[in-house]
């Protein structure tokens, strides 16, 4: 029998159609749509004059643009309310389920859906968002797609693609100390470069992933596109079936046991064939940060960054140009740099197990003067959660300010924007020029170091403070 | 949505060498609050092509009068980042038809095909002899005839082969969408659909 890598299980499973010489017609089981980047995918329908073909298959929530203040209040950025008004009005018209600002599932779609179940092993599942690939932490084959493929989701059901090549990362060994998955992530993505999976879609495997929570697999899953990954998966075993038991949209009673009994089928075979495959130690891996505008200029925290030995041409031209932009010298410690801001939040690192991690690190201490210290629930579920479990009162009192749900300082499209020029410790999932505000300079990694930086005001290792 | 047709396309190149560049640099998300497709082109590469105030940096290759075109030549693992399509929503306004790199990232190859930009991908070898005949003499000419899939400099005559699938070619050539495809098989989709 033909040994099938798990990717292959579920892609073949959802190809309704190959065209000659060109792309499969493959088959979405869920979309996920935001203000942003469907209104005009919307208008296209209504141009052509077509509905939406199974509006029960389409789940809406806007993110990517709402404040996070007042949210029970009238957006006050124009444009920001009338994208948020139009997702409102195309849902009514056509029946898709919204949760709204303000309602008891509100949050980021990449958070939401996992928290309601939506989100199931052996689906296929796109949102006009690159960092869709979060759903692939449940052994699903999940991606970003533009606004031409949501239309075409909205119409049909289905979009026209070609299969990527598949690629296995492997990460054995024992995590150390202060080591969390967003470290793991940000090594792999270090080693193999921001377009070093470019043209993949991979798996990641070995005990060091499967000894990781649900939330920390999403953290790894998120960050599989800034290696150029269409996405990244992981198979799903009982970590999974523990986290998706009793959620709003998992099967209940029988059904559940005719789910569990395929999603156990979903593996890759013993002997299947990748394109590529890496294997790393996790013993190797420690607390991690970036130093420049893509999220594979990253280093240890304890490491300095790289000099230009070696570089040349425009690859060198592009690392100076991106280290100028930071404010940094090649060959210098990246320990002990002033920050301003820290920002913990974002579908990368945005859940319970996050804020969790932030509150038990600060519990009892305060932030440094110099930093401003943003922390945004990535829903109102996690909201929810922080409040009862007594995490706000800590957070609030170390000098934390914590907002309400969405994107935020993430992509900067409301007003969570760090000024020009300042620094920002991040858990979020990029940090190209100018993301998080025109100017900004911003470091990603883990909320533990982030919760260490708020702390000491200035780049540390957070195993030198615990 | 149609789009024009792309068969043979001569034209000046206007060159970006910088590596890695995102969307997020093509176009910064606070531009990305339109309802409608129109108009991105305004604030293609912003904040490069921008200072604070809104005055044009003299130092960006937008901004240099020498350089114009309907095809772009950028650097390795161009378009890497977000999803969005208003990344090519902006190249397309502004007036690319046709973007050039040695390495593009995937979503974004996808939504240049999706909306007629035609992304060509050519050796390091190639792209850098572009690069060094377009800064010697801005007017350089370059030919990208989609039919023979070859991409040509027009001063020497070295020319290369590039990669497209015989459907995207066809859809490009007739300015069709993936929609019309789709749209046309939709009782076997609805078959499909009913199995699951």
């Amino acid at each position: 029998m033909e040994k099938k890598t798990l990717f292959d299980k579920i892609w073949d499973a959802h190809v309704v159609r190959s065209v000659p010489d060109g792309p499969d017609v493959f088959f979405i089981d869920k979309h996920f749509i935001h203000e942003v980047t469907s209104p005009v995918a919307f208008l296209n329908l209504e141009k052509r004059g077509i509905g939406v073909l199974y509006p029960e298959r389409t789940i809406a929530t806007p993110d990517h643009n709402v404040p996070t203040v007042d949210q029970d209040k009238t957006i006050k950025d124009k444009l920001s309310r009338m994208q948020v008004e139009k997702l409102r009005e195309n849902c009514k018209k056509y029946g898709i389920e919204l949760h709204d600002l303000g309602s008891a599932h509100h949050g980021i779609v990449h958070v939401i859906g996992p928290e309601l179940g939506v989100t199931q092993p052996g689906m296929t599942i796109v949102c006009g968002d690159s960092h869709t690939s979060t759903h692939g932490a449940f052994g699903a084959i999940a991606f970003g797609i533009g606004t031409s493929e949501v239309e075409m989701v909205l119409a049909t059901q289905c979009i026209m693609q070609t299969k990527a090549k598949k690629m296995r990362i492997t990460v054995d060994g024992e995590l150390g100390r202060g080591v969390t998955s967003k470290d793991i992530i940000l090594y792999i993505i270090s080693k193999i470069s921001a377009a070093g999976a470019t043209g993949y879609f991979v798996e990641y495997a070995g005990s060091a992933i499967q000894k990781l929570s649900m939330e920390a697999r999403m953290t790894i899953c998120n960050m599989s596109i800034e290696m150029g990954a269409r996405g990244g998966l992981i198979a799903p075993d009982e970590t999974t079936f523990n986290y998706l038991k009793g959620k709003q949209y998992t099967p209940k009673g029988a059904d559940w046991e005719k789910a569990l009994t395929y999603w156990k089928t979903l593996k890759t075979d013993e002997g299947a064939v990748f394109d590529k495959e890496y294997h790393f130690d996790g013993n190797d891996i420690e607390p991690m940060i970036t130093y420049g505008t893509n999220p594979g200029m990253g280093i240890k925290v304890k490491d300095s960054i790289p000099t230009t030995e070696g570089m040349e041409g425009s690859n060198k031209a592009s690392f100076m140009k991106s280290l100028d932009y930071m404010g940094f010298a090649p060959g210098e410690p990246i320990k002990g740099k002033k920050v301003d801001y820290v920002f913990v939040g974002s579908c990368t690192n945005g859940r319970i197990e996050d804020i969790r991690a932030v509150a038990g690190f600060v519990k009892g201490r305060q932030k440094a003067s110099n930093i401003t210290a943003w922390i945004v629930p990535g829903s109102r579920e996690v909201e929810k959660m922080a409040h009862e479990e007594g995490l706000v009162k800590i957070l609030e009192a170390a000098g934390f300010e914590l907002r309400q749900p969405g994107c935020s300082a993430c992509l900067a499209m409301n007003d969570d924007k760090i000024p020009a020029g300042k620094y920002a410790v991040s858990t979020s999932n990029r940090n190209f020029e100018g993301r998080q505000g025109p100017g900004a300079r911003t470091l990603l990694a883990s909320p533990l170091t982030v919760a260490a930086v708020a702390v000491t005001g200035e780049i540390t290792d957070p195993r030198d403070v615990f | 949505m149609p789009y024009d047709k792309f068969n043979l396309l001569k034209s000046t190149v206007v060159p970006l060498s910088s590596e890695n560049v995102d969307t997020d640099q093509i176009i910064p998300a606070r531009f990305l609050k339109a309802t409608e497709r129109e108009g991105f082109g305004d604030n293609l590469f912003r904040d490069w092509r921008y200072d604070s105030e809104g005055q044009p940096k003299k130092d960006f290759v937008l901004n240099d009068p020498t350089y114009s075109g309907k095809i772009l030549l950028a650097g390795k693992n161009f378009g890497s980042g977000s999803s969005r399509e208003h990344a090519v929503w902006a190249l397309y306004d502004y007036g690319f038809r046709c973007v050039v790199s040695s390495f593009f990232a995937d979503i974004f190859k996808n939504n240049c095909l999706n909306i007629g930009v035609l992304p060509v991908t050519i050796s390091p070898e190639f792209a850098e002899t572009l690069f060094q005949a377009v800064e010697a003499d801005p007017n350089t000419q370059v030919t990208v005839d989609l039919d023979k899939q070859t991409i040509t400099l027009l001063s020497t005559g070295q020319s290369e082969q590039f990669d497209i699938n015989i459907y995207k070619k066809e859809n490009m050539k007739n300015g069709f969408d993936d929609i019309d495809y789709l749209l046309n098989i939709k009782v076997e989709i609805e078959e499909f659909a009913s199995k699951r």
